[in-house]
């Protein structure tokens, strides 16, 4: 009995002390294998040593990979491969330091099929990972790929996998490599079966892919398939639309609300409104510039500093305009319209001059970023957000207008100036600060919209005619009309576009209004009473 | 008191000195007028043209000017109104007598020019990429023809990337149109289907890209490798791009080959999520070539170390010396004597070779294919083997695969008709 323990022991650390070799043995492979990025000839030479690592096998070589994938393997000056990191440069394989940062590293180059190439051997090498979630990208990415030669590989992870999500991605891999070099008419039925299953757009592809150089009766299977998915994509499809709806009424509601209270509310055709805006979006860069330059970890906030500053900023040139320019121009329209279009040209051109005619960088902080998917759907973050802001801005400016003193003045002047004076309220001061208050909302607009459009000297030209359709066609003097007209008008320009372009499309939303208008002069929520006179 | 007066009587004819000097120096120079929009819509992409030109002007006069003159530049500003253009041109040519021009981007600029250039018989030079179909006696197109941009472009997708499916996505104008007119049948004729090619045009300054960037990817989820050909311009870029970087299209699943987006388009961008989409020009900052350092360096000193070089600016470039060498040859500005001498006329371009006038007025360049990188600059990942020689009328479109071009004596004819052998066809 002791002997026999002996024995079992003896073999056990033999076992291990060869298993630690071949671990060694496999490293130095891999370490070997990753030099010769160095060396590589051009973009072939990148392509065969990554077939190299792909070949060993072994799942060390993923943090050489992945790092090359985002341009931070580097070669140093006297020719080893070495990882740029943060603030040093750290070995291929383990990571760890092995140097301080030094100057004049050579970046590998690569191109977009190698990208690909790196994120099939990646999959390839991390099947068997530890987080299920490299796992579940990892299957995904082999199915889109469908490469026969991955085909045993998933098998035996497919064997060894515990997870239920992570082993369906794995049979909906098997089952794409399986349809794509399959001649057995079973197992491709089964597989056109499990990857409707699947329903997404990648499985539309895979199952099209195949539709393509099908015959007879596999054809047919296929196209049952692809009806399945289509039809359930199609209801998403509508959901889509109505989101994307909502997030450009959500804009145009943003762009428009400062003119809902300068001309809606006062009667003043604002044509700088537009260049408000936009000195909202440039208050947002130079604020970013100040934090990038000083404050690197402020970041993340700079749009919550940049929205008061660009209230007062953009509040600031309104007040200005209206004590210099309008106040001597009310009841006189056309000039107003004049006088408001060559401060724009003049407001453009100042800040051409300032910030030069480029785009100016306005970035997105780490929480408007990228996107989500919700079922098929994929909603970007920056979107949403804009959605929320649209939605707080017009509470607030509904509390401001409904509950506040200078919102009851306000009303009060522009229901019946006269006898408002009579009543002691200072009408040119009303006036001055309801202007402020409109320019002050359409520079907080800039905020948000410096997040998905241009930063540039015609930011706001962009936006003028668009806020003026929205506000006539929700109604002259209404927030709430505003709100459904921005809304609706999103709506439909978003159902129209996939139909009828964007170009007609959006001719066929200005005829509707025109149309609109002939019928209710007065748009959607007309005020009522003297005050309209 | 006297000393007073004496300082100044000496003070006025000083003054009168210089004065006199001045006007005697300016009857010597030689004016080169500079047309390009420094206000409105396409300030953003002209104003880099006019400072370019206002440092070749002053390196060229450091270096002793031309003909023994010094060389003056006058600007003017179109403001980029068309109809301006052609106000502002005969204002250059009539009024202050320049003696070629350097000019517009825009092709419905360049068209608004033509007359005037044509009737007051001057000279100018034209840096952009264009749609081509066109000819003219006046003008030298040193920006790209089709052949020189798009379809090398597109014989990198589908060589190199295996492209099978086709989005033209372009705004609404001639440019685009024409383009993608030029691509859909080239790609026809290479055997790509109908159904496999989607057009999609939007208005100037399109903000809203969600639908769009959503339809590109369930076009693109169909079992073929797809790949957008994007001519939109301008401004639209940036919220486009910016869509594909949030709704996650990547450059391995679907990249996007653009004609019209430099190094100067992507200075307003976060470049990280775009890696890899790609850009077809006949330069990129990031050539290596000896030339190429010199004029970034010397660029970078006369317009800020934040500036970019792109495409244009070496069209510019080339037709400057390709100008000046021509003048030189002919030993005069005048334009008739200058028009003859500039067909043939050989420099170096920026990227290490040379390029040549051809009689059909446009100039032979090399192709690059660059893909963009995260610091906004892009790496070239293919490079026609020899020199394109631009085509003035694309082989593709049915109505102009007969014409050429040719400028020489005897022939002098801009569209000339190979089918029927008379000058005359489209365009004349």
């Amino acid at each position: 009995m002791p002997l026999l323990r002996i024995l079992a022991l003896a073999v056990t650390l033999a076992l291990g002390a060869l298993a630690a070799e071949r671990a060694s043995a496999d490293e130095a492979q891999v370490s070997a294998a990753i030099q010769k990025f160095a060396t590589a000839d051009g973009f072939s030479g990148v392509e065969a040593t990554i077939q190299e690592l792909g070949a060993i096998g072994d799942p060390l070589a993923v943090r050489a990979l992945r790092a090359l994938g985002e341009n931070e393997l580097k070669v140093t000056p006297d020719g080893a491969v070495v990882i740029e990191g943060a603030d040093a440069l750290l070995d291929p394989v383990t990571g760890e330091t092995v140097a301080e940062k030094g100057p004049r590293l050579e970046r590998i180059r690569i191109k977009n099929s190698i990208r690909s190439m790196i994120d099939e051997t990646i999959s390839a090498l991390t099947l068997r990972a530890a987080d299920p979630v490299v796992r579940m990208s990892a299957a995904d990415t082999i199915f889109a790929a469908a490469d026969p030669e991955q085909l045993e590989p998933v098998q035996a992870a497919l064997a060894a996998e515990q997870d239920p999500d992570v082993r369906r991605r794995l049979e909906q891999a098997v089952a794409a490599i399986q349809l794509a070099s399959s001649d057995d008419p079973e197992i491709i039925r089964a597989s056109i079966e499990v990857i409707s299953q699947r329903g997404d757009q990648a499985a539309l592809g895979v199952l099209l892919g195949y539709r393509n150089q099908a015959t007879g009766e596999m054809a047919d299977a296929a196209d049952e398939g692809i009806e399945a998915i289509e039809t359930r994509l199609a209801m998403w499809q509508a959901g889509q639309n109505i989101w994307y709806g909502i997030s450009l009424g959500s804009v145009l509601f943003l762009a428009a609300i400062g003119l809902a209270i300068t001309f809606g509310v006062m009667g003043v055709i604002n044509m700088a409104h537009g260049e408000m805006v936009m000195l909202g979006a440039y208050t947002t860069f130079v604020v970013q510039e100040t934090i990038r330059n000083s404050f690197p970890w402020l970041f993340d906030w700079s749009l919550l500093i940049a929205l008061p500053l660009a209230f007062l900023v953009a509040g600031f040139v309104g007040l200005i305009m209206e004590r210099g320019i309008i106040r001597h121009l009310y009841g006189r329209p056309l000039e107003t319209l004049l006088a408001t279009w060559g401060v724009s040209l003049i407001l453009q051109q100042a800040v051409r001059t300032i910030f030069g005619p480029n785009n100016r960088e306005v970035g997105n902080p780490s929480w408007m970023s990228g996107a989500f998917e919700l079922g098929e759907m994929s909603i970007t973050w920056s979107r949403l957000w804009i959605v929320c802001f649209a939605l707080f801005v017009f509470v607030a400016l509904l509390f401001a207008i409904n509950r506040s003193s200078l919102g009851l003045q306000m009303r009060a002047v522009t229901q019946n100036r006269r006898m408002a004076s009579a009543m002691g309220i200072r009408t040119p001061w009303v006036d001055a600060l309801t202007f402020a208050l409109g320019s002050g909302i359409a520079g907080i607009a800039g905020v948000a919209l410096s997040q998905i459009d241009n930063v540039s000297p015609n930011l706001g030209r962009g936006y003028i005619i668009d806020s003026f359709m929205v506000v006539v066609f929700g109604g002259v003097g209404n927030l709430w009309g505003t709100l459904v007209g921005g809304l609706t008008l999103g709506v439909a320009n978003k159902f129209l576009e996939p139909y009828a372009g964007a170009v007609l499309g959006k001719i066929l939303i200005l005829v509707f209004i025109i149309l609109f208008i002939q019928r209710r002069p007065r748009g959607l929520f007309a005020l009522k009473g003297r005050a309209v006179e | 008191m006297i000393s007073v007066r004496k300082t100044a009587l000496a003070a006025a004819t000083a003054l009168s000195t210089l004065t006199l000097a001045l006007s005697a120096q300016a009857q010597e120079t030689i004016k080169v007028g500079i047309l390009h929009s420094l206000s409105g819509t396409m300030a953003i992409s002209e104003t880099t043209l006019k400072d370019v030109m206002l440092m070749l002007i002053e390196e060229q006069n450091k270096k002793g000017g031309l003909l023994g003159k010094q060389l003056e530049a006058v600007v003017v500003d179109p403001a980029s109104d068309w109809p301006l253009f052609a106000e502002k041109a005969r204002e250059l040519i009539s009024g202050n007598g320049v003696d070629v021009v350097f000019g517009c981007w825009t092709s419905v600029s360049r068209k608004s020019v033509l007359p005037v250039f044509e009737e007051l018989n001057s000279i100018l030079f034209y840096p952009v990429q264009y749609e081509g179909e066109e000819s003219q006696r006046n003008v030298f197109y040193t920006g790209a023809a089709p052949n020189q941009q798009a379809i090398p472009a597109v014989d990198y997708l589908m060589n190199e990337e295996g492209v099978e499916r086709w989005v033209l996505a372009g705004t609404d104008y001639v440019y685009p149109r024409t383009t993608n007119k030029i691509l859909e049948a080239y790609l026809q004729a290479k055997g790509v289907a109908p159904e496999d090619i989607m057009i999609n045009y939007t208005p100037f300054g399109h903000a809203d890209w969600q639908t769009i960037v959503s339809d590109i990817k369930a076009f693109g989820s169909a079992g073929k490798k797809t790949a957008v050909v994007s001519t939109i311009n301008g401004d639209a870029n940036v919220p486009f791009y910016k869509e594909l970087g949030n709704q996650g299209v990547a450059a391995t699943d679907i990249p996007v080959v653009a004609f019209s987006v430099g190094e100067e388009e992507l200075a307003g961008l976060d470049t990280a999520p775009l890696e890899g989409h790609l850009a077809a020009w006949n330069y990129f900052q990031s050539v290596e070539a000896d030339v190429n350092a010199e004029f970034i360096e010397a660029w970078k000193t006369f317009a800020g170390a934040e500036r970019v070089t792109n495409d244009p600016m070496e069209a510019h470039y080339i037709g400057f010396n390709m100008w000046l060498k021509a003048v030189e040859a002919a030993g005069t500005t005048d334009a008739d004597a200058v028009i003859d001498s500039l067909i043939g006329v050989t420099v170096p371009n920026l990227s290490g070779g040379y390029s040549a006038m051809m009689p059909n007025h446009h100039i032979t360049k090399p192709v690059l294919i660059g893909e963009i990188m995260d610091d906004g600059q892009f790496s070239i990942v293919y490079e026609t083997p020899g020199l394109v020689p631009g085509d003035a009328w694309s082989d593709f479109l049915p109505d102009s695969k007969d014409l050429i071009s040719d400028w020489r004596k005897p022939m002098e004819c801009g569209n000339f008709n190979v089918a029927t052998g008379k000058c005359g066809g489209k365009g004349s």
